[in-house]
């Protein structure tokens, strides 16, 4: 999988520390805006592409001022494609119709449904990025508890993160073990792989065990607070409503076929 | 099998969080009650695990492949399935977030598809009386492989119904139930495997460890999630059969009426047409739910009658060449817009 | 101050799988003074720090904070007074950020916020790591993680500071940052270590122990620099007193 890429993680939460305006807006807001994103992008049909495309505003705000990197964003995008990519692509073996004509030329509604399902996904996987790189785990964690989530799982997702590093670096310093003594035998056999990924699983408790011994000793009785000092600012709610009163225009009205007819009311 | 965005309608997105939600809250509280203190800096770390552990691959016996931990059964028999539903819930959340591995609308469906059939389902019912107590070991290995095919088979058909029922892939029901079952019966063994490999590699140098596994009084208790899991599962493929029996009128159907002049297709391949036109009902019905008032405004309200008009805002805009060019060039000035105001903000000294 | 003696009588403890890791330990140590804990690995060292703060009880024998004995009901007082710093930082640096993890002890004990951070913030200061404050743990360096651990600890303000190996994986700048530190710090400190060096500039007494029984209890000089004593029990002499300069005596 994509696990040669460890400096990823570290490379968003790196991005996510950085001072911008989005960086400083309420987690929350950033969350619901981008809920709001996802659902009436998703809403739309299957063969919809035009009035997709005003909804590129919204990850390319994001990105920009953000300053985010778009190669990041895009190198992950492409990475994480497969999946849509390959159902996807069924879909013009099943939908045959012709369903859009320009001059003599045919393309079929599984063309376009495709095309569609690529452009929604590069979409919804590109804001959904943006909005970790200008969050961070952290603020998301505590902006989702406070939006219900149970604090037993924003605990969870934090601890998990946190040892995310240092276990991973035990597994990759194993496997690299590995790599030097065993030429050619690779990927190994289950009786060696139960043992490797055994002893990973021993140590990774072993771990856990002396981080319990740790937080026992600073005086912890099963609860972990989560500081939260946030509260909504008139920028929040701006953002938030601004973004919504966008999707809802452009979700309800074709934005891109307006244009294009004004375009061509216009020309001679 | 981590479902994308891309491929689900807001509706059974959404419906899949409430259900996710649901069960985070429970087993939150669940585990609140009973859990003991030690566990939490464990399932922080044991989900560390789980993505360290994808990165070591094995040889899968008799084949030229390889195959690597999912992780859900082995956090069963090491948490028990309430602890081990939050850490796989968890490790999904994160591949979501970081890696775009399924999106975050479908995020509620994967920690459905991939946490409660391996945690209240495969592990109770099948790896635990399977397996039985200390046992034989080819017995465990048996019980592995079973409980994680299952579970295995029970999310991928999932993943099958949540995307029909979203209407946005093509695949018909039945060639996606080819395609998905049989890979994920491989996946199913490879799973198996490894976790029996780990499992028995523990038992053999650590069984403390297994021994200490929270268990036995939770299963019963545990078992109502298991039934509103179950009952929701039934809503959700008896929801689907219902479509695929609608005889909705179908908005494709009309449009390429429209193009190609005639009234009905009549196709010399009549099985696959009519498998199609079965799809194209079932498919057009869904997507647009709740949102019909989209079709209020703009050029194709003035179109003909109310009726085309309510049909033709579940299709797509453009049907004629008139409005298909517009809409083309629209759309390439407005990405055009958009990469340019993206473009300005970038290069904006903004003040801090 | 003298509320704050530690009193180990007769300590004995096994492990579940029955291995007998202490097998009647006895010592008492006043308030202020800094000593080492040596012996060759396996004597039982770690398990005798772990039951310095209550994560273990005794099977047998009793220890004694202040005139408060320690038992399970106890511990949780008794935390507050005697501050642990473990062997890797990873495993005590948890939270998000350097500043919660110093955070995180106050906290659970139930302060008011202002509090928090007013202790927070010294404690990050004591170690000289105030600009780190944002930082998550896994940017650190280790003479940095190791600095920050022990603000963890601080910021409870104990009486009794506990520390293991606390200067492995430290370079020589960081070494000698942490020795400076420990030296500035006026509270009771239990240190067990390899690191005899630091030993003899740090501690003013020595408690060796070997196969879970004390060896030997004295004065750091007296014993660190007794040859065979030192080879007997799994250690060295350390190099540094191969010659006895005259002012290491007016030191101590």
């Amino acid at each position: 999988m994509r696990f040669g890429n460890w400096f990823e993680i570290g490379r968003m939460d790196e991005l996510a520390r950085q001072d911008t305006p989005v960086h400083r807006l309420d987690a929350r807001a950033k969350l619901l805006a981008t809920g709001a994103f996802i659902v009436a992008l998703m809403s739309f049909s299957r063969y919809e592409i035009s009035a997709l495309m005003p909804f590129c505003l919204y990850p390319f705000v994001l990105i920009s001022l953000g300053r985010i990197p778009f190669g990041f964003i895009f190198r992950k995008i492409i990475i994480a494609a497969p999946f849509a990519i390959i159902i996807g692509i069924f879909n013009p073996f099943f939908d045959r119709q012709p369903a859009l004509v320009i001059g003599s030329f045919a393309i079929s509604g599984g063309w376009l449904s495709f095309a569609s399902i690529i452009i929604r996904f590069g979409l919804t996987a590109g804001a959904a990025l943006a909005l970790v790189a200008c969050t961070g785990i952290y603020r998301l964690c505590a902006g989702l508890e406070r939006m219900g989530l149970p604090r037993v799982f924003a605990v969870q997702l934090l601890f998990l993160y946190r040892y995310l590093f240092v276990i991973a670096d035990e597994g990759s310093q194993m496997k690299r073990s590995l790599e030097l003594r065993a030429t050619g035998l690779m990927p190994v056999g289950l009786r060696v792989y139960g043992s490797l990924v055994g002893h990973l699983l021993l140590r990774a408790m072993a771990r856990s065990e002396r981080i319990y011994q740790a937080m026992v000793a600073r005086g912890f009785d099963g609860e972990i607070k989560i500081a939260q000092k946030t509260s909504f600012q008139s920028a929040d709610w701006t953002f938030l409503f601004g973004w919504i009163f966008f999707f809802t225009v452009a979700r309800t009205w074709n934005i891109s076929d307006w244009l294009g007819r004004m375009l061509a009311g216009s020309a001679p | 099998m981590h479902m994308a965005d891309a491929l689900i309608s807001p509706a059974v997105g959404g419906t899949l969080w409430v259900v996710s939600a649901g069960l985070i809250a429970y087993c939150a509280r669940k585990l609140k009650q009973t859990m003991r203190d030690n566990l939490v800096p464990m399932m922080g770390v044991l989900g560390a695990f789980i993505f360290a552990a994808q990165m070591i691959n094995f040889s899968i016996p008799g084949t030229g492949s390889s195959g690597h931990l999912g992780g859900g059964l082995i956090l069963s028999v090491l948490l028990g399935p309430h602890a081990a539903f939050l850490v796989i819930a968890s490790v999904l959340t994160v591949q979501a977030f970081f890696f775009a591995d399924g999106g975050l609308l479908a995020l509620g469906c994967n920690i459905f598809n991939l946490g409660f059939f391996p945690a209240f389902i495969a592990y109770p019912f099948i790896y635990r009386p399977l397996a039985g107590g200390a046992g034989s070991v080819s017995r465990s290995w048996i019980a592995a492989i079973v409980a994680a095919v299952v579970g295995l088979q029970l999310g991928a058909f999932s993943v099958v119904l949540e995307t029909k029922a979203s209407g946005i892939s093509e695949l018909p029901f039945g060639t996606f139930v080819l395609l998905m079952l049989p890979i994920h019966l491989a996946i199913g063994v490879v799973e198996g495997l490894a976790t029996a490999a780990v499992v028995s590699f523990v038992a053999r140098t650590r069984p403390e460890v297994l021994a200490a596994a929270p268990v036995a009084a939770e299963d019963k208790t545990g078992l109502r999630p298991v039934l509103i899991g179950l009952a929701i599962a039934a809503l959700i493929v008896g929801g689907a059969v219902s479509w695929f029996a609608s005889t909705h009128p179908d908005g494709l159907e009309w449009s390429i009426a429209k193009v190609t002049g005639k009234e009905e297709i009549s196709g010399s391949d009549g099985g696959i047409h009519r498998k199609l036109t079965a799809v194209q009902e079932k498919t057009a019905f869904l997507p647009d739910y709740g949102f019909k008032s989209a079709e209020a405004a703009g050029v194709n309200a003035e179109k003909a009658s109310a009726e085309s008009a309510a049909v033709e805002s579940e299709s797509w805009p453009a049907v004629t060449a008139g409005t298909s060019v517009s809409g083309i060039v629209g759309g390439l000035i407005t990405l055009g817009l958009v990469c340019l105001i993206g473009f300005v903000l970038k290069e904006r000294r903004i003040n801090v | 101050m003298s509320h704050h003696i530690i009193d180990v009588r007769d300590l004995c403890f096994a492990y579940p799988d029955g291995t007998e890791a202490l097998k009647g330990v006895s010592f008492r140590i006043v308030h202020g003074n800094a000593v080492a804990v040596v012996g060759a690995n396996g004597a039982g060292k770690s398990t005798l720090l772990l039951h310095l703060n209550g994560y273990l009880s005794p099977g047998r024998g009793e220890v004694r904070i202040g005139e408060t004995p320690l038992t399970r009901a106890t511990a949780v007082g008794v935390r507050r007074t005697v501050g642990m710093v473990f062997q890797d930082p990873d495993d005590q640096l948890f939270m998000p950020t350097v500043f919660e993890d110093i955070a995180f002890g106050p906290v659970q004990s139930g302060l008011p916020a202002e509090e928090v951070e007013r202790r927070a913030t010294m404690a990050l200061e004591r170690v000289g790591m105030a600009h780190l404050r944002d930082r998550p743990p896994y940017r650190l360096s280790a003479g940095e993680k190791r600095a920050v651990t022990i603000a963890t600890v601080l910021a409870m303000e104990p009486a009794i500071l506990v520390m293991d190996e606390p200067s492995s994986n430290l370079d020589p700048r960081g070494r000698r940052r942490l020795i400076e530190l420990l030296r500035s710090f006026e509270h009771t400190r239990i240190i067990a270590t390899h690191d005899l060096e630091l030993v003899v500039e740090l501690c003013s007494r020595v408690i060796l122990l070997d196969g879970g029984r004390i060896a030997a209890d004295g004065p750091t000089l007296e014993l660190l620099n007794d040859e065979q004593l030192m080879l007997a029990h799994g250690l060295e002499r350390p190099h540094s007193l191969c010659h006895l300069h005259p002012h290491m005596d007016a030191q101590k």
